[in-house]
């Protein structure tokens, strides 16, 4: 536990310093990816602020506006996993199989999404 | 199989006759699976050749006429389709309220059999669809069993599926109920699941998505799924098994998978609105949690990391708490906490009797008996905890989904009947694990006496070891086995050798001692299995045969002089179909609903669907009150024939009146002038002289005995009740008898039209009906009230 407050602070700096460092070690494609997911959880609870002061009438509507955004995060951090090359487990996965199946399940939601739209 | 994983290991040395064994391992495994397939379905054909290619039981005949709608009007109809011949009064939604997958199922086979003029009927692609899927199962629990433990495993387990009685019974041909394509949509998700998890591939991730829509859309037991899943995820977050691909296998699956079930009308907006949904919820923002933290300790140092650790810690406890006081909040605003009725009677077996009479009334909702696990699983029942163990060996995340599949279905098997069905795939998969593990073991054992037997006088270290000879070393890295798991705790403690074979060090791989046994007791052992396995059959198609055939529309019964067939309920619906108008209504108790709309194509009041229980207490009560009470509900919900079961004549068990505390406790639910006590003499249902007045008042007892005693000479003897009854000779005033079937099993009674002239008191005095009085157009209104 902290011994006062001012080490705290201390090692609140330290440790926002070596995230900042680690973070930007990493190479620009996985930062890219960062960015596309930020940006998907961003519209949803932009979506959802939206829902909560017009209310949700056509539910569907809004369970398929933010369920796509979510959608894409998860594929994206599924996508960045297997293309990350610190990840053991998926080294011998080529990054063009990885993105195929990046883009097929995409499709596959976004397909249901348009159904469900309504 | 012990054949195949041999000749991998010896590749290197003999590379041509190895793939060549490896080929043949491979096409073994083939032709046994199209065996396997074609047992599965020839086992469930029994009913087809003792009785006839006919639908079986109450709920097929619903599918079965929705399945007719869809072929001939097509899918657009069949979404938006309302029914009016049911639930008189107030119809049914069937396209909001059906789970469609059976039907589409079905009606799309018979579209592509059109197209390619294979003109098979309706009936007959539906009667047959459920063996077919259940060879598909068993294809599926072999590639599941594959995932976990091997090829060998996959084909013992496959078999053991192909034959277990209790999936029989709900499957056999003419069985065309939701469980049929069901279960095997049920293994295949499952199957996907465990490939995902074991390749993280997010193809397969995909197809489990879809493979999950595909459950939802055909049986309300999906939630098994949508919780089981989480419960395993987080079972791997505890036991410190997370990995990536536990994410890509679970994060998509949620997201689509619940985007995809509420695609499914039956389900909608209850996808996220009902507790059974929350489960996966909850696991999602754990697993998100714990791959953030993860990550974080993957890219810090470990001093920086627990700095961060404390500091997520004290925030995050708060806010975790605000959300959970939010949540807590939102769920105990409902008063059944969010829960749909059949499962809080799942999670809490008393509740169902407490508060819905109506789920506690059916049967297959009940618990299940001790013999019953015996009778629908036989051999497996002992076999499961062996496989258990087997599991436990090397534990891998499939093994142990495997496990948590086998205890959720075990529990919940003990609740309801029915569910032993989902019971049946896990204990097969645990069963054939086992089989296989001891099988290993066995075939080892012989083989490694007949290697050394060979070689006698080679006992040699390194350079010209055999590949076979060296083959028991290398399988001892792999699993242990639960039999040997004895003899090896005493060998590895004591470092005592097996027989007096010394295994100089080869490699460090000859550290551990070969996993044998003596080969006279693995001979006698295989023995064993095989007549255990013998055993495992004979009773299969004895269940198959004489157990779970019978349609339970035609009822045979073996005499002296032969068979008898009863078709009495065929021979009601006919006459109904031919004998009265179009739009008349027929009132029954809810069980034959189903039946009379899709044979006699009448419009009835209550059906097996059972989703109004005030409109079947209506009924109840009609049938609980004395004549005249009955007849003015009759009246109000305009039917025009009542049809009541009887077997007392020759001795049907499952009759009405049997069923008929039943209708007191239902009708009693939500018309509190209808008092269970009442019909009950000393607590005990009689229908003998010594019977309540209500009892022998009532419609239901008037209908069913009516003229009974003209059988059998004026004695009146009932066979089921075995008594001889109480009121024998008696007349009816608002019902008249329009039909008896030939073994007096479904009587047909007209409900008289309102008299046109009152003799005696005036009407006045005796207005004291209970529903509305408006009578249907076609009865004159009497000037004189």
């Amino acid at each position: 536990m902290a011994r006062s407050g001012t080490t705290t602070k201390d090692d609140a700096h330290a440790l926002f310093h070596s995230l900042r460092s680690a973070y930007s070690a990493i190479p620009t494609n996985l930062k890219i990816i960062d960015l596309y997911v930020v940006f998907a959880v961003l519209t949803a609870l932009i979506q959802v602020v939206y829902m909560a002061i017009v209310g949700s009438f056509p539910f569907n509507s809004f369970l398929s506006g933010v369920l796509s955004c979510v959608g894409t995060a998860v594929l994206a951090v599924c996508l960045r996993i297997q293309v990350n090359k610190e990840n053991k487990e998926f080294k011998d996965l080529p990054p063009e199989r990885a993105f195929a199946d990046f883009v097929l399940c995409n499709l596959v939601l976004h397909l249901v999404i348009m159904n469900f739209l309504g | 199989m012990a054949v195949a994983v041999d000749n991998l290991n010896n590749k290197p040395t003999q590379p041509v006759s190895s793939t060549l064994r490896f080929a043949f391992g491979n096409v073994l495994a083939f032709v046994i699976l199209l065996l396997i397939g074609v047992l599965a379905f020839s086992i469930r054909l029994f009913s087809v050749i003792k009785y006839e290619s006919v639908i079986h039981e109450f709920d097929p005949y619903f599918n079965y006429r929705v399945t007719q709608f869809l072929t001939k009007n097509g899918i657009y109809d069949f979404w938006n389709w309302f029914d009016d011949r049911t639930w008189y009064p107030l119809g049914r939604v069937i396209g909001g309220t059906v789970y469609p997958g059976l039907t589409l199922t079905a009606g799309t086979i018979w579209k592509v059999l059109q197209s390619l003029n294979i003109p098979l009927s309706v009936e007959t692609v539906c009667v047959f669809t459920a063996p077919v899927f259940s060879a598909f199962a068993s294809w599926a629990a072999y590639l599941l069993t594959k995932e976990v433990k091997g090829t060998g495993a996959g084909l013992t387990a496959a078999v053991l599926l192909a034959m277990v009685p209790s999936y029989i019974s709900r499957s056999v041909a003419g069985s065309y109920d939701n469980e049929a394509v069901a279960i095997f949509a049920l293994i295949f998700t499952f199957y996907l699941y465990v490939k995902t998890l074991n390749t993280g591939s997010l193809f397969y991730a995909t197809l489990n998505s879809i493979a999950y829509f595909y459950m939802v859309c055909s049986w309300g037991g999906y939630t098994f799924i949508i919780n089981l899943i989480p419960m395993h995820v987080l079972l791997c977050i505890v036991t410190g098994r997370y990995s990536s691909r536990l994410y890509i296998a679970y994060a998509p699956l949620v997201v689509l998978g619940t985007l995809l079930a509420a695609l499914v009308p039956v389900v909608g907006f209850n996808a996220v609105m009902t507790s059974e949904h929350f489960a996966s919820f909850l696991v999602f923002i754990v697993i998100h949690v714990v791959a953030l933290a993860y990550y974080i300790k993957g890219i810090l140092s470990p001093k920086m990391f627990k700095v961060a650790a404390t500091l997520v810690v004290s925030v995050g406890l708060v806010v975790c708490c605000a959300v959970v006081a939010v949540l807590v909040a939102v769920v105990a605003s409902s008063p059944t906490k969010g829960w749909s009725g059949r499962s809080l009677s799942l999670l809490d077996p008393t509740y169902a009797s407490k508060y819905i009479p109506i789920i506690a009334s059916v049967s297959e909702h009940q618990p299940p008996t001790w013999p019953s696990y015996f009778m629908d699983l036989n051999v497996l029942a002992f076999l499961v905890p062996a496989g258990i163990i087997a599991c436990f060996s090397p534990l891998s995340d499939a093994s142990s989904f495997v496990i948590l599949y086998l205890v959720m279905s075990v529990y919940f098997s003990g609740v309801m009947v029915r569910l032993m069905l989902v019971l049946a795939p896990a204990a097969c998969i645990m069963s054939g694990i086992a089989l296989s593990e001891a099988f290993d073991v066995f075939t080892r054992s012989i083989k490694y006496y007949i290697t050394n037997l060979s070689e006698s006088l080679q006992i040699d270290a390194g350079d010209t070891v055999p590949g076979n000879n060296a083959a028991p070393q290398i399988d001892v890295l792999k699993n242990d086995k639960k039999e040997d798991s004895l003899k090896e705790r005493p060998s590895r403690k004591n470092k005592k050798k097996e027989k007096e074979i010394e295994k100089p060090s080869v490699k460090s791989k000859t550290e551990k001692k070969p996993l044998v046994l003596p080969v006279e007791a693995s001979f006698f052992a295989l023995f064993l299995t095989v007549l255990l396995g013998g055993f495992y059959v004979v009773h299969s198609v004895w269940a198959a045969a004489e157990a779970y055939s019978a349609p339970s529309i035609v009822l045979t019964s073996h005499s002296h002089d032969g068979l008898h067939v009863f078709d009495d309920f065929r021979e009601a619906y006919a006459w109904l179909s031919h004998n009265t108008e179009v739009d008349d209504k027929v009132a029954s108790w809810w069980d034959y609903g189903y039946q009379t709309t899709a044979m006699a194509n009448r419009t009835v009041i209550v059906d097996n669907n059972t989703w109004n229980n005030t409109h079947i207490a209506t009924v109840g009560t009609a049938m609980s009150s004395p004549e005249k009470a009955a007849w003015e509900i009759f009246n109000s919900l305009d039917v025009k024939y009542v049809l009541v079961v009887f077997g007392g004549l020759v001795g049907y068990p499952s009759d009405d009146i049997n069923k008929f505390l039943w209708m007191v406790r239902i009708g009693g639910g939500v018309f509190p002038h209808i008092k269970e006590p009442d019909y009950l003499r000393d607590g005990q249902y009689r229908i003998d002289s010594q019977a309540t007045p209500t009892m022998l008042n009532s419609l239901m007892y008037k209908l069913s005995y009516f003229r009974f005693v003209e059988t059998d000479g004026g004695k009146g003897y009932d066979r089921v009740r075995r008594t001889e009854i109480g009121k024998k000779h008696f007349k009816l005033t608002r019902f008249e008898e329009v039909f008896t079937t030939h073994h007096w099993m479904v009587r047909i009674y007209k409900v008289k039209p309102q008299k046109n002239r009152i003799r005696g008191k005036t009407k006045k005095s005796k207005s004291k009906t209970s529903s509305a009085t408006p009578r249907s157009g076609t009865i004159k209104k009497n000037p004189w009230h």
